[in-house]
């Protein structure tokens, strides 16, 4: 299977909707997707299963503030350092790049690295969505180091960190991203096919891909939030999905600080003023509370989605006055155990709050 | 008595109305002209022609128009640009252009210069201003003739220092260099900030050249009344800030006539159904404005970030032709301006959907006696034809599937003569057909501050008290009558670099234009 020229902008489209907000604006990815393929032709794409459990795998991602990216937009020779470095300090060089996080621009930017590369891409990755932070990856959680982590920026300095613990993984990453401008490239979780296999989540580069064309595809027959609400429940990772709230912005507080994109948004209900939904947002939303009352929260995905076409508006392109559509969705089971929970649950983005899976919060 | 004109230059027609306060005197309709200024000419001529009516008593003339629309989108009268993008060694793996048709691309020249330089998020220094490459930018500029410039720099809405250096340097090697900043235009969001940037860039020469045929028509009626011009947001800005920013006249035709259309009903909230004489315009009315474009707004196939009303288009005009084979088909192409020659039912040989409207019997123009060959049930589908294609864009603009009232204004709107399903009720104003020229001259006049304020010191409410006041101050020191201003848009934009918690507020209030002394 390869990844076409015509498949990006539903992928881009379905990376955005489980970008939850962030992950970045994959339209930039795209372009810079599309200019990779032009000059080197489409990679590969492999199935976990159809890994050797000895292959080795590097992950590939952009990190920062999704504002930033905006502006600074993308390099790609950037990824191929980064790359090579990891390549150099393991010495090793990779049979195949694996995505890290599907939702948002890193899902195109590691098949960028892919094809720039000429390496295959592997059909998985370690979130079903998007998070703010390294070490909420399903491949840390269960045990595969996020490094060596070789970190490059646009003037293509780069600095490799080497740690046990993911968490000073990320805060270091962190701080070298900040002081490199909140929007640097990373080669890290160099791990094995066999590794891959266990942690994994498969099939999510499909999944966005799909998601995406559900979209596009329902606009044509009609209501192409219902069309792709529908299409996420017969699949495995997404099938408790609902709309939560149907309203217009109202408020929106955004700032760029501590390395992320903060704030909260409210939206009102266009048919009764005093119905209200607030999102916290930390690069992704964080949780939705209607009236005070919680209705999803990390690490289930809360999307919102332009009320009429079902596009998916990240936290950068909220506007004053639009009128959305806010969805909840379940998260992979991989990610909702106690393990899971400890770092990526409420507790985890500092909410005071216990995680409650979204099927079973009443409506 | 404070009359005021506004006046709406389309593509096909240019339209005038007479207004004294809140009734409508008069109203006009002639064909556009090629040099522009004979037909607003003409226009303002027939207008005074009321008995009413008296030169000295008009106090504004308020003009919009999608003479630059049609311009960048026909690719015609565009200049080359010559692009300056300050932002290296950021953003490489995306020029300038990557994401423009190519033939647009083509027409305005690719003269794509990338230059070190630019911010941080922040307000740091990222790069420093590579002072040379800008000198040599210029220079092969000049020497390839190009006068109209674009600058966009790396993080230019923090901090547009290095944009305003960089247009200093260009101005000293072209003298005659017509510079737009991206930073006084468009918003966080490097490629759609750039693109708004030289989509300006490429109308600047012409627009001064549009500007002055106003100006002639309005010196050869003796009216000594300011000149105003319409914004996309249905607000006005003056005669000199629209040669300068003619990207921001844009969507001012299907805004005013929305805005027009809301006027002329009583009615705050509905979706507008323009139907002029190539195009359908179709937008939502909430709270008597236009509702914005969501995501981005996409001008002739690129990518901006300008505000902008949230319109769609279909290629549905009074002027479209029909044709029939291999199947029954609607435009896009259309006769335009030439209906009165061509249409059959003026004595031409072409078959429009005037002609069709004619044949079914609901519409009267011209001779109905020139339709009688037409096979009956070919009218038929044609009509059904014509009112699926404004169905289905009614549809596409509706927030839910409950129905809506519409309220249908433009010269074509005689093609429309059966219900439509999905709608409460369809109103047709008097003086539909000159909405346009109405919104025109309703609009308010709008004022905007751009600001830095300290959060930390003052708290956010007490900001953004400050910053409201000023936007006020700022509508009535530009021409709004006190008391009559209201907030229209506000933007927050967090600095973390300069201590105190500061942000920039960016905020626009409007108000009603009083009569000038």
């Amino acid at each position: 299977m390869r990844i076409n020229l015509d498949d990006l902008e539903d992928l881009a489209r379905g990376a955005a909707l489980l970008g939850t907000g962030g992950g970045g604006d994959p339209y930039i990815g795209s372009l810079l997707l599309r200019h990779a393929i032009a000059a080197n032709g489409p990679p590969e794409v492999v199935e976990v299963e159809d890994l050797d459990d000895d292959a080795m795998l590097f992950g590939v991602a952009m990190l920062g503030a999704p504002t930033v990216l905006y502006e600074k937009g993308a390099c790609g020779d950037d990824m191929e350092l980064a790359v090579r470095r990891l390549g150099e300090r393991i010495g090793r060089t990779p049979d195949a790049i694996i995505p890290i996080e599907i939702g948002g621009v890193n899902s195109t930017l590691p098949i960028a690295a892919a094809a720039i590369t000429g390496l295959p891409i592997v059909n998985a990755d370690g979130m079903g969505r998007a998070f703010p932070e390294v070490q909420m990856v399903s491949y840390s959680i269960y045990g595969v180091s996020p490094t060596p982590a070789v970190v490059v920026d646009e003037h293509l300095n780069s600095v490799i960190v080497d740690t046990d613990d993911p968490l000073v993984a990320e805060n270091i990453i962190r701080a070298v991203a900040i002081r490199m401008g909140l929007s640097v490239v990373m080669s890290c979780f160099a791990m094995t096919g066999r590794e891959a296999k266990q942690y994994a989540l498969r099939g999510t580069l499909t999944l966005a891909l799909n998601a995406g064309r559900a979209i596009a595809d329902s606009r044509k027959s009609g209501d192409p939030v219902s069309g792709v609400i529908e299409f996420l429940r017969g699949t495995e990772f997404y099938k408790h999905a609902s709309v939560l709230f149907e309203g217009k912005v109202s408020d929106l507080h955004r700032e760029t600080a501590k390395g992320f994109a903060l704030g909260h948004c409210r939206f009102t209900s266009l048919e009764n003023p005093a119905d209200e939904l607030v999102l916290e947002f930390q690069n992704e939303f964080l949780v939705a509370r209607r009236n005070g009352t919680v209705k999803a929260i990390v690490p289930d995905l809360i999307c919102v989605v332009d009320r009429q076409s079902g596009e998916p508006i990240p936290v950068e392109t909220l506007k004053y006055g639009q009128r959305v559509k806010v969805i909840g969705i379940s998260a992979a089971p991989i990610l909702r155990t106690p393990e899971a929970l400890e770092v990526v649950g409420p507790r985890a983005f500092g909410l005071n709050e216990d995680f409650v899976p979204i099927e079973e919060i009443p409506e | 008595m404070a009359l005021r004109i506004g006046v709406d230059v389309g593509g096909t027609n240019t339209d005038a109305v007479l207004i004294d306060g809140r009734s409508v005197i008069t109203a006009c309709k002639t064909p556009t002209t090629s040099d522009v200024e004979s037909g607003v000419a003409e226009a303002l001529n027939e207008v005074l022609c009321e008995p009413t009516a008296n030169v000295e008593n008009v106090h504004a003339v308020m003009i919009g128009t999608t003479h630059f629309t049609n311009a960048f989108v026909e690719r015609r009268s565009l200049s080359q640009v010559g692009i300056l993008r300050i932002a290296l060694p950021a953003a490489r793996g995306i020029p300038p252009l990557v994401d423009w048709p190519d033939e647009l691309a083509d027409a305005i020249g690719r003269h794509v210069f990338m230059i070190r330089g630019g911010y941080q998020y922040d307000g740091q220094i990222n790069a420093e201003l590579d002072e040379k490459a800008v000198r040599s930018a210029a220079q092969q500029c000049r020497d390839k003739g190009i006068r109209s410039i674009a600058v966009c720099g790396l993080f230019s809405p923090v901090n547009s220092e290095m944009e305003e250096r960089a247009s200093r340097i260009v101005e000293e090697i072209i003298p005659d260099a017509v510079i737009t900043l991206s930073s006084r235009i468009g918003r966080i969001g490097i490629l759609a900030r750039e693109n708004a940037a030289i989509i300006n860039a490429s109308l600047c020469e012409l627009a001064p050249r549009v500007i002055r045929s106003f100006r002639n028509a309005l010196q050869t009626l003796k009216i000594s009344a300011p000149l105003y011009i319409s914004q996309n947001d249905g607000t006005l800005m003056s005669a000199e800030f629209a040669e300068r920013y003619p990207v921001m006249t844009f969507s001012s035709g299907p805004t005013n006539s929305m805005r027009g259309a809301a006027y002329l009903c009583g009615v705050n909230d509905a979706i507008v159904v323009d139907i002029g004489g190539t195009t359908t315009d179709i937008g939502m009315l909430v709270n008597g404005f236009p509702r914005e474009a969501t995501i981005y707004a996409e001008l002739g196939g690129v990518r901006t970030n300008i505000r902008m009303p949230d319109v769609l288009s279909l290629g549905l005009g009074g002027g479209s032709i029909v044709t029939r084979d291999p199947e029954l088909r609607i435009g896009p192409q259309s006769v335009g301006f030439s209906l009165t020659e061509e249409a059959l039912v003026f004595g031409g040989d072409t078959l429009t959907t005037s002609d069709v409207a004619v044949a079914a019997g609901y519409a009267k123009l011209g001779d109905a006696a020139l339709t009688g060959d037409l096979d009956s049930a070919v009218v038929e589908r044609a009509v059904k034809l014509i009112h699926s294609m404004i169905e289905d864009g009614i549809d596409t603009m509706k927030l839910s599937a409950d129905p809506v009232p519409v309220i249908l204004v433009g010269g074509g709107s005689i093609l429309v003569g059966r219900d439509i399903p999905g709608t409460s009720e369809v109103i047709v104003p008097q003086h539909a057909d000159v909405a346009n020229a109405i919104g025109a001259s309703i609009a308010q006049i709008g004022g905007e501050i751009d600001r830095m304020y300290s959060y930390e010191e003052l708290g956010r409410d007490a900001a953004m008290e400050q910053a409201y006041a000023a936007a006020r101050s700022a509508a009535t020191d530009a021409g709004a009558i006190p008391g009559t201003t209201t907030i229209v848009d506000v933007e927050e934009l967090p600095l973390a670099y300069i201590p105190g918690g500061t942000v920039r507020l960016r905020v626009k209030a409007v108000g009603e234009l009083k009569a000038s002394a």
